[in-house]
């Protein structure tokens, strides 16, 4: 880790008074989990580390007349924790639920879940983001079973979000500041698939900092997220999907079905959702939707499993948000 | 227990930054003015008077196990590493150094963390507990005891953020079911493969420590 300066400021513009017009003039910290290791692993360096977890503006789950802001400081363990989350938003509890391990959980910030960098081991490796060696992509051809199976590159590396696809599917909204004001962005919005290698995965500048989530109200949505991974903990997911139905008596008026871990960005299926309207769900119809879901997956060399366990934790999803079994394993 | 500069190896100069916050709050009125997606509302401008340490050695307390400890680390230096190469507080082990294995477990706050991921200067100010605080040879908690009952360790190298995290667990869940406890200690990986003896030996440590609580008085209703 090569050395930096540090500040621990007390207030928002304080905070954003220490940032600069590029990534390596300063950088968040929030939970660390990741940016340490980053840092350790000589991937990512920077002048100066902004500590923003004494600020207490950006913590806090709080009901608005809207629905929930949640501070972006607020931990995983925080969240999965709250009874205004776990009433309303089980594909939020779940999502939260479901990351790595309780040190992780009590640690591990909500805007940090969404800033953080890519696994993608070329990346980790040094080869940057789109692991490119004389002109060409390591990725189609190499060691890919973690890789995406939707977007067809040159971006291959999944998104790292957790919570992403289940905000995504709620029709969230993060809240960014910089010193010269401060802006919303759609959650959907928010993921980006970077067209450079320079670029970020997501749409925040080096001089703005995510300062709290807005969920709209789900009351009378029924909403799930469904995971798979290797092993039950501290391992990522192989897939996820986060649904949400809007419904209209006992079927469906509008739904939303958002993949995780199998794309450079939490992975909307709007074909597959639209197909949903006016259905009950059921074994049948959660079925057809999750063969939906993964109609467009182009698979890469070694990861043609993970379009079977995306077309599972569709199924598995839209069936626990209808109340119909299949709640996520660590429930 | 204070540490003088010249103990301190390869302490790098200390240096200015060589960006000022005047010159970046310009660049910031120029950029913000191209900023092209969603609502801007102006917020009132950022007046920066925090105070910016290092990236030298800076002079932090901790408090550790009760005790005030003071010591200069640099910025980056982690708390793992301050307390195992700077106060001689070697439970928390240094193994995978990537917030992943446990071994490093120490309790902050009442709350179970990675002390390989968290930085010392960040640790300043809260409470933070090792597992020289509650359990010593002499008088070993019932974590420990129940870790020797069940043969709970091989090579041992683990065990310290086992227990660690074991007591953070147990504080806040006094009645685990073993899949509470499976979850619980999810964060903690053993090489040499203890895991059945830890679940009972954390499972019996659970049973002891509440039935202690009842003899005091103290059990949660």
């Amino acid at each position: 880790m090569t050395p930096f300066e540090y500040s621990s400021p007390a207030s928002l513009n304080e905070a954003l008074g220490l940032l600069g017009a590029s990534w390596s003039d300063a950088v968040v910290l929030a939970g660390g989990t990741d940016l340490i290791s980053l840092m350790k692993d000589g991937v990512f360096s920077t002048k100066r580390v902004v500590n923003v977890k004494d600020i207490k503006d950006l913590g806090g789950i709080h009901k608005t007349g809207h629905g929930l802001r949640i501070g972006s400081t607020v931990t995983f363990d925080e969240l999965a924790s709250s009874p205004l989350v776990r009433g309303e938003y089980p594909a939020l509890h779940e999502a939260a639920l479901g990351i790595a391990s309780p040190q992780i959980r009590n640690m591990g910030t909500v805007g940090g879940d969404l800033c953080q960098r890519p696994r993608c081991w070329y990346y980790r490796g040094g080869y940057g983001l789109f692991a490119m060696k004389d002109g060409k992509s390591l990725v189609p051809n190499g060691e890919n079973k973690y890789h995406a199976i939707f977007g067809g590159g040159p971006a291959y590396f999944v998104s790292a979000s957790s919570l992403g696809p289940a905000l995504v599917a709620l029709g969230a909204t993060i809240k960014l500041a910089s010193s010269s004001g401060s802006r919303t962005v759609e959650a959907a919005k928010f993921f980006v698939t970077p067209s450079d290698e320079n670029a970020r995965e997501i749409d925040l500048k080096p001089n703005e900092l995510v300062t709290e989530i807005l969920v709209p109200s789900a009351s009378g949505v029924k909403n799930a997220t469904y995971e798979i991974r290797q092993r039950e903990a501290i391992d990522w997911p192989l897939a996820a999907a986060s649904v949400a139905l809007h419904m209209k008596g006992s079927s469906v008026d509008k739904a939303s079905i958002v993949l995780g871990h199998v794309a450079p960005t939490p992975w909307e299926a709007s074909q597959a959702a639209a197909g949903l309207a006016g259905k009950t769900i059921s074994e049948d119809t959660a079925s057809q939707a999750a063969e939906a879901a993964v109609a467009g997956a182009q698979p890469l060399s070694q990861n043609g499993y993970k379009v079977q366990l995306a077309k599972v934790a569709v199924k598995r999803a839209l069936l626990a948000a209808a109340g119909k079994a299949h709640t996520a394993h660590h429930a | 227990m204070s540490e003088s500069d010249s103990k301190v190896p390869n302490k790098p100069p200390k240096t200015k930054p060589d960006f000022s916050r005047r010159g970046f709050l310009k660049g910031v009125g120029i950029s913000g003015g191209v900023l092209s997606t969603g609502v801007l509302e102006p917020v009132a401008e950022a007046e920066s008077t925090a105070k910016v340490d290092g990236p030298g050695a800076v002079p932090i307390t901790l408090n550790i196990n009760g005790k005030a400890h003071k010591l200069e680390v640099e910025p980056r230096v982690t708390l793992c590493d301050a307390l195992r190469n700077r106060l001689e507080i070697t439970a928390a082990k240094r193994v995978c150094d990537r917030g992943t294995c446990g071994a490093c477990t120490v309790i902050i706050n009442g709350k179970a963390v990675y002390s390989c991921t968290t930085l010392a200067i960040d640790a300043q100010g809260k409470r933070i507990e090792t597992l020289e605080g509650f359990s010593t040879p002499a008088h070993p908690h019932a974590i420990t005891k129940a870790f020797l009952d069940h043969d709970a360790e091989q090579c041992g190298y683990c065990t310290p953020g086992f227990v660690v995290a074991a007591k953070a667990f147990l504080d806040h869940t006094p009645n685990p079911t073993e899949a509470d406890l499976k979850t619980g200690l999810g964060g903690n990986l053993c090489r040499c493969g203890t895991y059945m003896g830890i679940r009972k030996a954390v499972m019996q440590a659970a049973k002891e420590m509440k039935s202690a609580k009842v003899a005091k008085g103290t059990a949660h209703a």
